[in-house]
């Protein structure tokens, strides 16, 4: 089908990048407000640790979630916390969330930064714990903890490291920007992984459209002498960046369905982790900024920026001379798996990589959408790149039969959208499987809920049942007693009345 | 500033139903010319009729179902079930055959199991098959090939709607057996035919227009394939199963059985293959399954012409076929990315 892409389905869709791709990162302005929603995106809750009113400093821990996935936030710029307020979050449904907010004071004051030590003197678990400390998670979207990636798994034999620079989805080029401006600090950051890690091999997979990163990255590696580190070309075929779907066009492994890729001995770390790693490991910077592609027709200077994180959306489309025409959606991430937000005052999150302000010439008013019945043609079974058959799934999941569903892969979907793009019914399938999945994970809860609800009444059935033959017990044996103080006494007094 | 809500993907989505179904009938044009110029005029009032009864029937039903009637006709599904049954009725056949062939189709077959989509039968074929076993006399009353070029076409026209032919013309005068039929009728009359000696050969195929039809509706059906709009499992199944059968066959006792290359041609092989069997709604739906589907339609149509009661057996095979696809479905689910199979 497309040259080099030996999985099945995927789309060629149009990229679009030339809006954004060849200016370079601009730096943005000090937002008035910093935005922290106190809820991550898997939904654990983060509690404040700045107090209401207290001074904070650029740099400073201000939130943090608890357990074995738990992350830390850092304030971006130096000012005041303010009161907590409720306020909609970057979440695909528009929730509103709790948020500690930072009314900035303009003076970006820092915290003290440790002193940058040699990284090569570092052993894995001081990276893994400075890591954590830096509040780095995954910037590829799933913002997964990326100390808990690197750190050395029991049962696990880690072998090779897989740098994503595929960024498939149309608009976004901020991972392009990055790996042409800053390739050596990448390939530092790659290091400091590979010696967490303790592994020799790397891979950067990127895709053939981006022949500026591909060259800027090789050029470094020349210079470097990092020659472990391999720059493979993958096809620009929407999804290639999908995190399986790369591992498996660079490696030829399949992530198991309900596994990771540590299964499989990878561990796989998108461009802008790498940098954010490098800059916390070898300039000892915490991660406070990222790289946003604000691009779209209907914005008018598209470019990429380091936007400070927990900037409300607003200021940054300001600072690109604002909105061009009459707006259709404001999609925080991509065209294909982005989610579109009802209001522009959203923060960004470690999460965003792209605001697209997308008009009716690159959206569908929700109006034209006219959704037919799905006639089984099979397009959607011919683009899934996780093999799929969506038409039976959306079948099946129409009658509300969850079990059929997921015996037909509900949850090996990867939400990629591709199904949706060619499908001549215009059925919106991803959204049915969302819901479908949403559904089973409510059914399962529930199940678990009636589960213990059982044991609980039971445990409650033996427990009455126990006290009531002890009870009897009790009284039996007061009984006896009684009888047998009766008898005493009785005894007793006939002797009385024996003695004279 | 506020903005629309709406889920991913965002991207315009290609393609739709209509310009599937449009493209459908594109690719039967020049079979509806050809079968014009062989079995005359009459198929354009066939296909007309077939139209009005299609459309009027659904909206009826839409109507009834409660549905918005413009936007589901809109999909144009109707309109090929209607020309596919135009094309598949005799030419001469009086008016009611093909308003009642469509009405059942369209009312019985596709709205009352649910209209688009959910259809378990091939409306077109389960429309044919009613017609065929209700009134075999007038479903297989073919005209004599080029017969009919001479005839004004208001004596087609009166011949339909009123039965009545031309002066000193008689039914069997104007008519003639398919080659489908000629070796049916011979083999009722004496099993021991030697068919090498019917006037059975591939030229007298193409003389009587059957094999250019057949040629039509091959070129219509790779255009639709390369257009992406039909699977090609599916006629590649049906046709290298009759092929295959029938050659084998014939290689054992050529006096008995046909050539491959007349079951290819010859009947409905290949407007099945490429038209019938290829309606998405009723065909299995993974890409094993359909090449499953067409093969097993391909060795039914065989059993059946050879020795079925039927001369030809494209809507039977359909049908049958149509009855296994849930079970097809079922077996044929590809890997899934990342698990073991």
């Amino acid at each position: 089908m497309f040259k080099g892409w030996n999985l099945k389905g995927g789309l060629d869709l149009e990229g679009h990048k030339d809006l954004s791709r060849q200016y370079s990162i601009n730096n943005t302005a000090i937002p008035d407000e910093l935005i922290y929603p106190l809820v991550d995106r898997s939904g654990n809750v983060l509690t404040a640790l700045a107090k209401t009113g207290e001074r904070v400093l650029k740099g400073q821990v201000i939130a943090g979630s608890k357990g074995v996935q738990g992350t830390l936030l850092h304030a971006a710029s130096s000012g005041l916390v303010k009161e907590n307020e409720w306020r909609m979050i970057a979440h695909p449904s528009g929730l509103k969330s709790e948020c500690l907010i930072v009314a900035t004071d303009g003076l970006d004051e820092c915290c003290p930064i440790d002193e940058p030590v040699d990284y090569r003197q570092l052993s894995a678990a001081d990276i893994c714990e400075k890591v954590h400390q830096a509040g780095i998670v995954g910037l590829g979207g799933a913002s997964f903890p990326t100390a808990i990636k690197i750190t050395p798994n029991n049962g696990h034999t880690i072998d090779t490291l897989i740098i994503n620079g595929a960024e498939c989805e149309p608009y976004i080029t901020c991972d392009d920007r990055l790996m042409q401006q800053y390739p050596s600090e990448i390939l530092l950051g790659i290091q400091v992984l590979l010696r967490a890690l303790a592994i020799k091999n790397c891979v950067i997979g990127i895709e053939e459209d981006m022949p500026e990163a591909i060259e800027a990255i090789q050029k470094a590696i020349e210079c470097s002498g990092f020659n472990q580190i391999q720059v493979k070309v993958v096809p620009a075929v929407y999804p290639a960046g999908g995190e399986r779907q790369l591992i498996y066009l660079l490696t030829g492994r399949e992530t198991p369905s309900q596994g990771f890729p540590v299964d499989i001995g990878v561990v796989c770390q998108n461009v802008g982790t790498v940098m954010a790693v490098y800059q916390a490991i070898v300039k000892g910077q915490v991660l406070i900024e990222r790289v946003v592609t604000v691009t779209g027709t209907g914005i008018n200077k598209p470019q990429n920026m380091w936007a400070r994180i927990g900037t409300p959306i607003k200021d940054l489309v300001s600072q690109c001379g604002g909105y061009n025409g009459p707006i259709e959606r404001l999609i925080m991430g991509g065209l294909m798996m982005g989610f579109s937000l009802p209001d522009d005052s959203v923060g960004i999150t470690k999460a965003t990589n792209c605001i697209l302000v997308a008009t009716s010439k690159e959206v569908t008013k929700s109006s034209e959408a006219e959704i037919q019945p799905c006639i089984r043609c099979g397009e959607c079974a011919s683009v899934c790149p996780v093999n799929l058959l969506p038409q039976q799934i959306y079948w099946y999941s129409q009658g509300g039969a969850h079990q059929k569903c997921q015996s037909f892969g509900l949850f090996d979907c990867i939400e990629c959208g591709c199904c949706d793009v060619v499908c001549p019914s215009h059925i919106p399938l991803v959204q049915y499987f969302r819901a479908s999945k949403s559904k089973v994970f409510l059914k399962r809860r529930e199940d678990e809920a009636a589960t213990l609800a059982k044991q609980r009444f039971e445990r409650r059935d033996t427990r009455q049942v126990q006290e009531k033959v002890a009870r009897e017990q009790r009284i039996r044996e007061k009984k006896l007693a009684l009888v047998k103080r009766q008898k005493e006494s009785v005894s007793s007094s006939a002797k009385m009345q024996d003695k004279p | 500033m506020n903005f629309t809500w709406a889920a991913a993907p965002h991207i315009k989505p290609r393609g739709s139903v209509s310009k599937i179904m449009l493209k459908v009938l594109l690719a039967l044009l020049p079979s509806i010319f050809l079968l014009a110029w062989f079995f005359g005029g009459g198929v354009y009032i066939n296909i007309l009729l077939a139209t009005l009864t299609a459309l009027i029937a659904e909206a009826m039903v839409l109507k009834l179902r409660g549905r918005v009637v413009l936007k589901c006709l809109k999909d144009l599904s109707a309109l090929v079930t209607a020309v596919l049954i135009g094309m598949a009725i005799p030419t001469l056949a009086p008016w009611w055959v093909v308003v009642l062939g469509t009405f059942f189709a369209i009312v019985i077959v596709k709205q009352l199991y649910g209209g688009l989509g959910s259809n378990l039968f091939n409306p077109a074929m389960a429309g044919y098959a009613f017609l065929l076993i209700s009134f075999p006399q007038e479903m297989t009353a073919w005209a004599m090939p080029e017969s009919l070029n001479a005839w004004p076409f208001s004596d087609i026209i009166r011949l339909i709607f009123s039965a009545q032919l031309p002066d000193a013309m008689t039914i069997d005068g104007v008519t003639m057996a398919t080659p489908l039929d000629v070796v049916k009728t011979q083999a009722a009359i004496n099993p021991y035919t030697d068919v090498t000696v019917l006037p059975l050969g591939i030229e007298t195929l193409f003389t009587q227009g059957w094999g250019w039809l057949s040629l039509s509706y091959f070129v219509g059906g790779l255009w639709l394939v390369q257009q992406g709009i039909i699977a090609w499992q599916i006629p590649l199944g049906i046709l290298s199963a009759l092929a295959l059968i029938a050659a084998g066959f014939y290689f054992y006792d050529a006096q008995t059985y046909t050539s491959p290359l007349f079951h290819l041609l010859a009947g409905a092989t290949m407007v099945g293959a490429f038209f019938i069997a290829t309606d998405p709604v009723t065909a299995a739906t993974a890409p094993k399954g359909r090449f499953i589907f067409g093969f097993m339609i391909g060795v039914l149509t065989y059993l059946i012409r050879v020795w079925g009661g039927y001369p030809d057996a494209m809507a039977f095979a359909v049908l049958l076929m149509n009855i296994a696809v849930p079970v097809i479905d079922y077996y044929t689910q590809p890997r899934v990315f990342g698990t073991r199979r």
